[in-house]
Parts: structure tokens; sequence; C-alpha cells
């Protein structure tokens, strides 16, 4: 504030410079994704063309119409949905109760289960490969999305647990007491009034376990063949006619994905930073 | 023979209750108890099981126990056959760290100064905040695949354009940094997020009190902002020293399953279990890789004291 009625020059220069910076930030994060959206709208002819040619070239839709044209690709993004979905619905149910008792209640070995559910969110996931595999195998869900269902909830059940626990603790005490006190069985109470109170942390819960459970890609090319979620479609895309990697078509199908996932994440920006960082950050 | 167990006096009233309580939070925790024996406990002790054994992926029933043959073995006519006996393992484990030191470094240096950006007022800040969740949103494979564009060395604005047509990915010594160019520009964001949530829960007065003091905001970063960042910093360090450590979608997508064998701990161990169908062998790498990163853990939480409650 005093250096600009100070130092008028330095101050000017000072926000120039601030300002040069949030602008190379801003290029930095947004620039290889404008470029990915910009090939997806060009024809596959125009990728030859320099970078301003590129840019000023006509826009097209035929990416878009030939991705969805792909039968991999539409079943990758049903098996996709059915997976994640699948997965994060059975966390949260089995997070709500969890945390729920750990937030809420007191009892030996608490400490020991809280530790447990930590160190199962940082396995690293091959150390379970050859273990899910055969035991997917045995239960004969190769290539099935309840194999993936299954194997998802290694990740997903540590950390719905972990973030609702700590969402679940900062419920003030009264409103289970009173539930109680009027008789509620405890699932009553958790069904009744905990979720309601816990809706919003379920949703941002919820949502940061879906990102996870649809990008997830090491168990998804490793339980299935033909049965592909979208990020293994994507990784493996191949055009139907062309004999070079189709750029504009993986684009298309990349930007397909992505889109809704930052609109949700644009949505609900607020609880997502909140969600995050109690699930990460704590101390 | 046998031994009569007393009978229990019966309990206190509020006693009753509180046993009550834990036996009503034991059977509210038992699903997601079952669930990670079932999908965490169980395949880690197979996987260490299988470790041991000499077997294919495709009939695990017919192994022969080999003790710790898989880690190291040598036969009679001088075959190194123990995956620590591998030179390409240990390439990937010296890849796996570097890529995991080098990106976690510039991920936390790029992250603060962004975090610091975001944290002042300024006119667009909301904006920058918003497209500060972007990468973070993008799937790995995606952007794994929008940089291999990039890279490309007949079409991408870099491999194009910048390099002048070098085939960056071609070659595993300069493929390690255009993955580590990558790894930084997709979780940059998600460390600026942390470091960002950090920086808003300091107190404002404290630097109100060090501008009156005549502290330049140079001092005020070194002395107040960093030292109470620390818990915060920490733990966002750990988490993605172990996303780092155990990467895979970023080398499988980008170099193919065979290089990435050659770059990445876990594309070595997919590898040998999944494209060589060794089950006993990738099974023993696998539990090489879990030991590394636990050791990793535990050398973290110890030496910085990390507090995770």
């Amino acid at each position: 504030m005093n250096l600009k009625n100070t130092n008028p020059t330095l101050y000017y220069l000072q926000r120039a410079g601030f300002y040069l910076l949030v602008l190379v930030i801003g290029v930095y994060l947004l620039a290889p994704f404008f470029w990915a959206v910009l090939t997806s709208l060009r024809s596959p002819g125009d990728l030859f063309l320099t970078p301003l040619e590129f840019i000023g070239a006509r826009t097209t839709f035929s990416n878009y119409a030939d991705v969805f044209a792909n039968p991999n690709f539409q079943r990758g993004l049903i098996y996709s949905l059915i997976v994640a979905v699948g997965s994060v619905a059975i966390s949260l149910l089995l997070g709500a109760f969890s945390a729920y008792a750990l937030g809420r209640f007191r009892f030996s070995g608490k400490s020991i289960v809280m530790y447990v559910i930590l160190a199962v969110s940082v396995f690293p996931q091959i150390a379970v490969l050859s273990g899910l595999y055969t035991l997917i195998n045995n239960l004969g869900l190769y290539n099935n999305p309840l194999g993936l269902i299954l194997s998802y909830l290694i990740f997903t059940i540590p950390f719905t647990v972990w973030v609702l626990t700590s969402f679940v603790r900062d419920i003030p005490g009264e409103l289970e007491e009173a539930a109680l006190v009027d008789g509620a069985s405890p699932l009553q109470t958790l069904f009744l009034v905990l979720f309601p109170v816990m809706m919003p942390a379920l949703v941002t819960t919820g949502l940061l376990a879906f990102i996870n459970a649809w990008n997830e890609y090491l168990f998804a090319l490793t339980f299935t063949s033909t049965n592909r979620t979208v990020p293994v479609v994507i990784a493996n895309y191949s055009g139907a006619t062309q004999f070079d990697q189709p750029w504009g078509q993986i684009m298309a199908a990349s930007i397909v994905v992505t889109v809704p996932l930052i609109i949700l994440v644009l949505v609900f920006q607020r609880n997502i930073v909140s969600g995050l960082t109690a699930g990460a950050v704590k101390g | 023979m046998t031994v009569k167990t007393p009978v229990p006096a019966a309990p206190v009233k509020s006693r009753g209750i509180e046993a009550a309580r834990a036996r009503t939070a034991l059977w509210l925790l038992l699903p997601t108890l079952i669930a990670i024996a079932l999908v965490a406990g169980y395949p880690l002790y197979r996987t260490i099981y299988f470790s041991l054994f000499e077997a294919n992926l495709t009939s695990p029933d017919q192994r022969t126990f080999i003790g710790l043959g898989n880690f190291w073995f040598t036969t009679e006519d001088g075959v190194a056959l123990g995956f620590l006996q591998d030179p390409k393992w240990w390439g990937a484990v010296k890849n796996t760290l570097l890529f995991t030191v080098v990106s976690v470094f510039l991920e936390t240096v790029f992250g603060m100064i962004i975090a610091l950006v975001v944290n002042s007022a300024f006119r667009g800040r909301g904006f920058l905040r918003t497209a500060m969740l972007v990468p973070w949103a993008i799937p790995t494979v995606v952007s794994a695949q929008m940089w291999a564009y990039l890279y490309n060395d007949s079409f991408g604005l870099i491999g194009r354009g910048l390099l002048g047509g070098q085939a960056v990915l071609a070659n595993t010594d300069s493929a390690i940094w255009a993955l580590i160019a990558v790894d930084v520009w997709k979780t940059t964001s998600f460390m600026a997020l942390l470091i960002l949530a950090g920086l808003q829960s300091l107190p404002s007065d404290m630097y109100e009190a060090a501008d009156m003091d005549g502290a330049s905001k140079w001092t005020q970063f070194w002395r107040l902002t960093l030292p109470l960042l620390r818990p915060a910093l920490l733990v966002a360090l750990v988490f993605r020293s172990l996303d780092a450590l155990r990467v895979f979608d970023v080398m499988s997508v980008m170099l193919g399953n065979v290089n990435a064998a050659s770059t990445s701990m876990t594309g070595y161990a997919r590898q040998a279990l999944i494209d060589n169908q060794l089950l006993g062998l990738g099974s023993a790498v696998s539990v090489a890789v879990f030991v590394i990163i636990m050791v990793i853990v535990v050398m973290y939480v110890t030496a910085f004291r990390v507090k995770f409650d």
C-alpha cells in the first residue's frame, strides 16, 4: 500500500510481474487441456498443419460422432458407470456404518482399527494384484464388472471411512443423544438422524471416491479382457480404419470422459477442498 | 478334564451400557472389516504365499515350493533367476525413485508458488482457483494420452515444435524426464489445493504483527508461513510420495507395458505377473514393492513425526 505512494514505478513493476506470474500459471494449467479440446474438434487431415493454421482450421464434430459410434467406447462408458457407482454405493454404506462407530462410540481397539484402515489406504495396489487375480478367477468374476466393483473396494472403503469419520466427529452429539433418549436403536439413529446431517459429507466423499474409481487403470486392465472400463479403452484406442494413432478421436474420447468430472468438480468446488483436506491433511 | 469358568458377576448398570455400546460399534464395523479382510488382507496373504512358490498364473494349483528362490536363485549352470539379480529390476527401482524424488519436489515447489499466488487478493483469483482444479480432475490415463500426443514427434506441439521431431519417449533416459513433466503437471494442483487449505487456516493477525515489526515478505514466508505449514505440508508430501512410488498408469500408457517394466517397479511386477504369467516371481516382486513402500512410510512417519489424526 505504501509503496504505491513512495515508489510508484516499483509498485507497478511488482504488480506487472505478479500478473505475468498469474498468466504463466494459468497457461501452464490449462494449455494442454485446451490443446486436447482443440484437437478433438479438428479433422484428422489438419493434424499436419502448423500450430497457428491448426487453431484457425475448420471446426468439426466428426471425431465425437466416431467416438460415440465406437462400440468399445460405448461399452466402456457403461461398464465404467456400473463399476464406479457400484463400488461407491457399497463403500458409502459400509463407510457410514464404520464412521458412526468410529466417530461416536468408545471401545477398546478403536485406534487399531483406525490404523488398519489407514494402512490399507497406503497399500500399493500391486501388492494385492496376484492374490486378487486368483481370488477373482476362483469366484468366476474375471471380465465381470462385479470383479472390478469388489477390487475397487480396496481403495474406496478406507477413503470413505476415513473422511466420513472426521465429518461424523464434528456433528454435535446432542442430536444423537436425543434420539437415544427417545428409544431409537443405533441403526434408526444412523439412518434417521445422522444420515440427513451427513448428506453433504456423503455427497462429497461419494464424488471423490467416484472420481478415483472412474479413473482406476491397473485393476481394470488386469481383471478384464473385453468388458473394459473407459480408461482402458482410451489407453488402447485404435481407430476402425486408420493405420496411425487416431489422435483426434483419442482426444475426443478423452474430453468426453473428462468433461463430466470437471463439471462435477466445479459445481462441488468448496466441498471437494474440504473433503480432500479431511481425508489427507489432519494436524 | 474340564475347567469351570467362573460366572461373571452382574455388571454395574453404566458398564452395561458401555459394553452394549461397544458391541453395537463392533456390529457397525463388522461389514467394513469383512470387506477389508476380503479385498486387502486375504489377497495380500495370498501374494506373500505365492511369492515362495514357483507357479504359473494359468495353473496356480500346480506349484512347487522354492522358498526365497524367486528373490535370489542361481542354477548350477550359473544362471541367475531371482529378480534381485536382474539389472532391469534395479533400473526400474532407480527410475521410480528418481521419478518420485524429482516430481514430488517440483510439485511441492510449484504447488507452494501457486497456492501463495492464489491466496493473495487480485483480479481473476476466482478464475485461477477454478483452473487449478482442471488438471487434478482429469483422469491419469487421459492426461497421459494428452501428453503422449503433445510429445508425438510428427504431430505434437512439444515433440514436433519444441524438440524438432525428436521422439522423446522412445529413449528411456529422456522418457523419464518427460514422464516427470506429465506427473508434475497433473498433480501440482493437488499439492497446491492442500497447501492453500493450510494457508487459509493460518491466523492473519500474526502477519499484521509481522508487518508492524517491519519483517519483509520474504522473512515472513521463511519464519512464519513455512514452519506453520509444516504439518499440512508433510502429510501432503507423504501421500504424494506414496502415489509416485506406486506409479503405473503414466508409464503404461505413454511407454507401453514392455518399457513400463523398466521405468516403474509396479510395471516390472505387472509384467512378470501378467504378461509373463509368472505367478510366483510376480508375487515376489509385488512383495518387494510393498516392503519398499512400507519402509519409506515408516521412515517418513518416524523422521518427521507425522500425525494423521
